[in-house]
């Protein structure tokens, strides 16, 4: 157990994620992409949190923020896809990519 | 201790893998669940009790509504017809991969500094005295953006108005929505 | 800040092993009570021994499959109720101590009570049957419905004991119970309890009307390891009102653990009569009261009792 191995994890979790972010077409799949992401950033943040700097609690806090923006970033998800939904049946990204230039 | 931890963080990743890699969409969902609550231990496991639960509360709870959104808009929620919805598969692959290794690569050489301190005995607490004073002001930022969350997230949801519950002068008595019940 | 309790915080080890027997104990107890009430209703003879002999008869009785069910998380979603139930049992004090002391009690029981939802949608989800989805749907509705409130009301006892750990909230009712001072926040609780254990009027996930909903395609082991997962929640979810808002174990001339039986006891009577005084409520009108109504009673009872306690003098 060493902060190494932790970084690691949270690295592989980071990087799945981005796979999934990436490579998903569907709305809702590139969300859960987001959000595995953003698991291992609270992985790392508390693997840090212990084994650098245990005193402070900017470790903690960290992950109370980062937690939060996952539940605001689901809930705004799938607000926009809900409008999307229902303006245009869409639940593609490459149905939605009318702001590309 | 370490046996824990090896298994929680192999429960993390895999199940974290599965979630693009199975057909159904509920499993997907509970795969990712699956992958929360691993890394919910592993906070736990260093000494965060606390926080773990409250990630086990929340997402839990996020991976249930989840699952209901999934079932909503994709088009093969149970997986009963494989189908692929990918695009850019290998450059996200090379990416992915790429990130980590330089990732890995710096998690590896980095000469990290020693451990300075140890851990306040009630981490709850302390936690709790670092949002109420001196990160008073991260908190104060949450609860505007949550709230701003709140009203964005259902102007942007929901097709109804005011006028549409109460009549082009909103002097309709009762409320017309179409699940009918409650007070209003 | 109440002063730490000088007796050992938890259980024996062994009684890791003896909370589950207990709390299915508990259960039959209630399943049995429920059918006596039953057959006085009708003039029959009371059945003391119905739970046992229905279990026996769900044990030998066939699964049932369906075509292209989700058996992973049919199977799953069955096994999570019993095992939550029993997980958030751990802190509840029985008697003095519970079976595991946490700094976090409360959060974790909260956190267990929410597995139920994932159970219970999975339940219904993994037959491939309509009216088994609906069930899960209604019980996601309800549970999110039902979740803020009962965190409000679990957190306004721990706000008046200023801790998190119920053996700190059962310590801080030595003057008074918390039920005197937040009365508006144990009615809510039992309310919202009854409906995570989607039990009495709420019971609509597995309702008539949908052909038993989430649990429509269960039978055999599956169908008893559901309803008893569901009692088991009842049980515990209304247990930790005593801990929470009825003084825990405190009270004259009896033991401790009898104190605590008899108050459960108690409120699982009551439980059991309001569900046959009342008829299930639909879903779509208890949702908006639990939305507008209860939410914001229960914000306003945590406010009177933070001002109570800083009126105390508390939270330094």
């Amino acid at each position: 157990m060493t902060l190494q191995l932790f970084l690691l994890a949270a690295a592989g979790l980071f990087a799945i994620g981005l796979y999934g972010a990436l490579s998903q077409q569907s709305i809702v799949m590139l969300m859960m992409g987001l959000e595995l992401m953003l698991n291992g950033v609270i992985l790392a943040a508390a693997a840090l949190w212990f084994f650098l700097a245990p005193d402070g609690t900017d470790g903690p806090v960290l992950i109370v923020v980062v937690v939060t923006a996952m539940a605001i970033e689901m809930a705004a998800g799938f607000a926009v896809a809900t409008a999307i939904y229902r303006a245009r049946q869409v639940d593609m990204t490459d149905a939605a990519a009318d702001l590309k230039g | 201790m370490t046996v824990l931890f090896w298994i929680l963080a192999v429960v993390a990743v895999v199940a974290g893998f599965a979630v693009f890699r199975l057909n159904s969409m509920a499993q997907v969902t509970f795969a990712l669940l699956a992958s929360f609550l691993a890394v919910a231990g592993l906070v736990m496991l260093l000494g965060l009790g606390y926080l773990g639960v409250v990630i086990v509360l929340m997402m839990v709870i996020e991976m249930v509504i989840m699952a209901v959104f999934m079932v909503m808009y994709m088009m093969n929620p149970a997986g009963l017809m494989p189908m692929a919805m990918y695009h850019n598969k290998s450059g996200s692959m090379a990416i992915a991969v790429g990130t980590f290794a330089v990732l890995a690569a710096g998690i590896l050489l980095t000469d990290w500094p020693t451990r300075r301190g140890a851990p306040a005995p009630d981490q709850t607490f302390a936690l709790g005295e670092a949002l109420m004073g001196g990160q008073m002001l991260t908190m104060m930022t949450l609860g505007v953006t949550l709230f701003a969350t709140i009203v964005g997230t259902v102007v942007l949801a929901t097709a109804r108005g005011r006028y549409d519950r109460f009549g082009d002068d909103l002097d309709r008595r009762r409320a017309d929505d179409p699940a009918g019940g409650g007070p209003g | 800040m109440p002063e730490p309790m000088s007796a050992p915080a938890a259980l024996p080890l062994w009684w890791v092993v003896v909370l589950p027997f207990l709390l299915v104990a508990v259960a039959a107890a209630v399943v049995a009570a429920d059918a006596s009430l039953t057959a006085r209703a009708r003039g029959a003879r009371a059945d003391v021994l119905l739970p046992v002999r229905e279990a026996g008869r769900l044990l030998v009785g066939q699964r049932r499959r369906t075509v292209a069910a989700d058996s992973v998380l049919w199977r799953a979603g069955g096994a999570v109720l019993p095992v939550a139930a029993v997980l958030a049992g751990v802190v509840l004090p029985l008697g003095l101590r519970p079976v595991a002391d946490l700094s976090v009690g409360v959060v974790w029981f909260n956190a267990m009570e929410v597995l139920a939802w994932a159970a219970v949608w999975m339940v219904g989800w993994g037959p491939n049957s309509a009216l088994g989805l609906v069930g899960g749907y209604r019980f996601v509705a309800q549970g999110l419905a039902y979740e803020l409130p009962h965190m409000f009301a679990i957190i306004t006892a721990a706000l008046g004991a200023e801790s998190l750990r119920p053996t700190d909230i059962v310590a801080a009712q030595r003057g008074l119970w918390f039920v005197v001072i937040m009365p508006v926040a144990f009615v809510v609780y039992l309310i919202s309890a009854t409906a995570m254990a989607f039990w009495g009027p709420f019971d609509a996930p597995v309702g008539r009307d949908v052909a038993g909903g989430a649990a429509a395609e269960l039978s055999g082991v599956d169908r008893l390891v559901f309803a008893g997962g569901r009692r088991l929640l009842l049980v515990v979810a209304v247990a930790l009102a005593v801990p929470l808002f009825l003084g825990g174990g405190a009270g004259p001339w009896l033991p401790a653990w009898l104190w605590v039986a008899v108050k459960t006891a108690v409120l699982l009577a009551l439980v059991l009569l309001v569900r046959r005084r009342f008829p299930t409520i639909r879903a779509d009108r208890f949702t908006e009261v639990a939305w507008i109504v209860l939410v914001p009673l229960t914000i306003v009872q945590a406010l009177v009792v933070a001002l109570l306690v800083l009126n105390r003098g508390g939270a330094g």
